[in-house]
């Protein structure tokens, strides 16, 4: 959607304050309203609404695939009927009287249906029908606490009987309101996949029988991480992508931190959800920073500072140090894996330099990141930052702990981090059968050619140094 | 993309009149439900402008001008800072602000420039040079 919003100052003319209520008159210009402009506003109230929308509904009926479906409904309705009449003064409350409607004349359909299979020949008149006044009070009596019918989609539609892509999926178009179309743009993959994999998925809650409920107490934390994997996941999938890419893609960062905030808000106690919402907002930090002008990847260490979003580095340290302030002991959890990535994240931010890079304390949270997520790669990490902290031998001492690692046999940064400590150490021959090893075991061609560069380098080094030694023999003899 | 929100002074605000409790309170609940959404970035308030000052630049001089100004609907009185996925989506934000007890309450929205709105002529050479400018400005600071 929105296809214009990528160079808003281009199209800003066109754009329009579609019935705006009362004050926008005489100053300014006055705008037409053409019906593409009341699409773009129906997509914005949609994008604000629908989350809200499904929460009330799916509390009304119990079930997110069908409050999807009758806020689809609503959405359909609102397409036919606000280019002509205007986009109403409150869009939320007109999308939940039409919804509400139908979710009536549905129940109302189907009491009927049943009333004819079940009971023939019961007095119609002892039955009474839902009527619109019921749903008002059930949602009245709970008005104010939207809170919770949030809660309960995140925790639907994140559901562990789902796969991780499902939950991804029904994420992004229950609680982030994108389109199907968005999804597979952003996704790369054919729209008819993500609609398949929305509606299995809402078939796979049903026959589960999974209530729309949320979690409380311990169970609440328990399942927390399938939620945050979700939003990590779809943060990365943006983070990835590349220069030439369609901007949807780098737009599922944006995304990301959205869902990430809401989530932080909706479960304010619990530290990993404001964990995750600093690494990301500090990782975005860097995103004008980590390519060039041809798209290549800048690593970290060499990344314009200047460039990085102070804005968002803000953020993340004022997100992390809530994280912190609800974990520790004695009586609180040890930080989990996203407040201890954020904390590493943070000491990168916080460096105005790289040599100002707190090597020593990140060295120490790897440890404590192995330790809460025992993982070889971790541990690589943990060995760069160590030799960034204590010298490449103490680095290389770790990483030789970890050959012998089967998860790590075909990892391809294995020997690459090997290789640049032992060039560190001077002892280029090993590390040039290091790099060629790397090179051999990427999947990426850039990767691939980075590495049989620095292969390279180590004999041309090593034959230079051995070349300049020769000719300094020769200056001495003649000086 | 990022949008910012400024808020129109007016009277009352260069006054230095603060809010009622009313407009504290609806302008709590709305800036809640900003924070609650994932959108609002950034927000504050603004001192009247007889506390701030203007500082004017021309090719043979620099002069600071003390305030307050007169031109008091042109002034500002505060500011978000907003992300949102479309211009649409932020003006559907600002249409649920708080209406005022009295007179008017205006806002003006504006897109933050990002590096892909200068499109083709922004070339890889002139990003560099930017990034220079912003490394520049940054060491000055």
């Amino acid at each position: 959607m929105a296809s214009g919003a990528r160079g808003p100052l281009a199209t800003h003319g066109v754009y329009v304050v579609a019935a705006v209520t009362g004050t926008c008159s005489n100053r300014g210009v006055p705008r037409p309203d053409p019906p593409l402009t009341t699409h773009r506003a129906i997509e914005a109230v949609w994008r604000i609404e629908a989350a809200r929308l499904i929460a009330g509904l799916g509390r009304l009926v119990r079930d997110i695939g069908q409050a999807e479906e009758l806020a689809q409904d609503a959405l359909v309705a609102a397409l036919e009927q606000w280019p002509a009449s205007g986009v109403p003064d409150n869009p939320g409350a007109w999308l939940m009287a039409v919804a509400k409607r139908r979710a009536i004349d549905q129940i109302r359909r189907r009491e009927r249906f049943e009333r004819k299979q079940e009971e023939i020949g019961r007095d119609l008149e002892t039955s009474r029908d839902p009527s619109e006044d019921d749903f008002d009070a059930v949602l009245d009596s709970v008005e104010g606490n939207i809170s919770d019918d949030m809660l309960r989609l995140v925790f639907t539609a994140c559901h562990p009987v789902l796969s991780t892509e499902a939950r991804v999926a029904l994420t992004l178009r229950v609680l982030g309101g994108l389109t199907t179309t968005e999804i597979a743009r952003a996704f790369l993959v054919p729209e008819s996949t993500v609609s398949q994999r929305i509606v299995r998925a809402k078939k796979t809650l049903a026959k589960a029988g999974v209530q729309f409920e949320a979690p409380v107490g311990d169970e609440l934390a328990a399942r927390l991480p399938s939620v945050l994997e979700v939003v990590y996941l779809v943060f990365n999938e943006g983070y990835s992508a590349t220069a030439g890419d369609d901007w949807m893609r780098p737009a599922l960062c944006e995304d990301a931190l959205r869902l990430g905030r809401i989530l932080a808000e909706l479960v304010p106690g619990e530290s990993e959800a404001h964990g995750l919402v600093a690494l990301m907002e500090i990782q975005a930090s860097r995103s004008r920073a980590r390519t060039g002008p041809g798209g290549a990847p800048i690593l970290l260490l060499e990344q314009d500072r200047a460039r990085w979003d102070q804005l968002l580095i803000h953020r993340g340290l004022t997100a992390l140090d809530r994280a912190m302030a609800l974990c520790g002991p004695p009586d609180r959890p040890a930080p989990g894996p996203y407040a201890l990535q954020a904390a590493i994240a943070a000491c990168h931010a916080r460096a105005r330099t790289p040599e100002q890079t707190d090597w020593v304390r990140i060295s120490e949270l790897y440890r404590l990141l192995a330790y809460a997520v025992p993982s070889p790669v971790v541990e690589l990490n943990r060995a760069v930052a160590v030799s960034m902290a204590f010298g490449p031998a103490a680095g290389l001492e770790l990483v030789d702990q970890l050959a012998s690692a089967p998860e790590l046999t075909s990892y391809h940064l294995l020997p690459s981090v090997r290789g640049d400590l032992l060039v560190k150490l001077g002892r280029r021959d090993e590390a040039r059968t290091e790099f060629e090893r790397a090179a051999a075991l990427t999947g990426n061609e850039r990767e691939r050619a980075l590495l049989t560069e620095r292969a390279t380098a180590c004999t041309e080094v090593s034959a230079g140094v051995t070349a300049i030694r020769a000719d300094s023999g020769g200056n001495d003899r003649s000086g | 993309m990022r949008f910012i929100a400024m808020v129109k002074a007016d009277e009352r605000s260069e006054a230095g009149e603060m809010p009622t409790e009313a407009e504290l309170a609806a302008m709590g609940a709305y800036n809640e439900e900003l924070v609650k959404a994932g959108v609002m970035l950034a927000g504050e308030g603004l001192h009247p402008s007889s506390r701030g000052s203007r500082v004017v630049h021309t090719a043979e001089k620099t002069t600071v001008l003390d305030g307050p100004f007169t031109e008091t609907k042109e002034l500002i009185a505060g500011f978000w800072l907003l992300q949102a996925k479309s211009y649409e989506e932020a003006l559907e934000w600002l249409k649920r602000a708080p209406r005022p007890e009295t007179g008017e309450f205006v806002i003006e929205l504006r897109p933050v420039f990002e590096a892909e709105d200068f499109g083709e002529a922004f070339t890889p050479e002139l990003q560099e040079q930017e990034a220079r400018i912003r490394a520049q400005a940054e060491q000055n600071a």
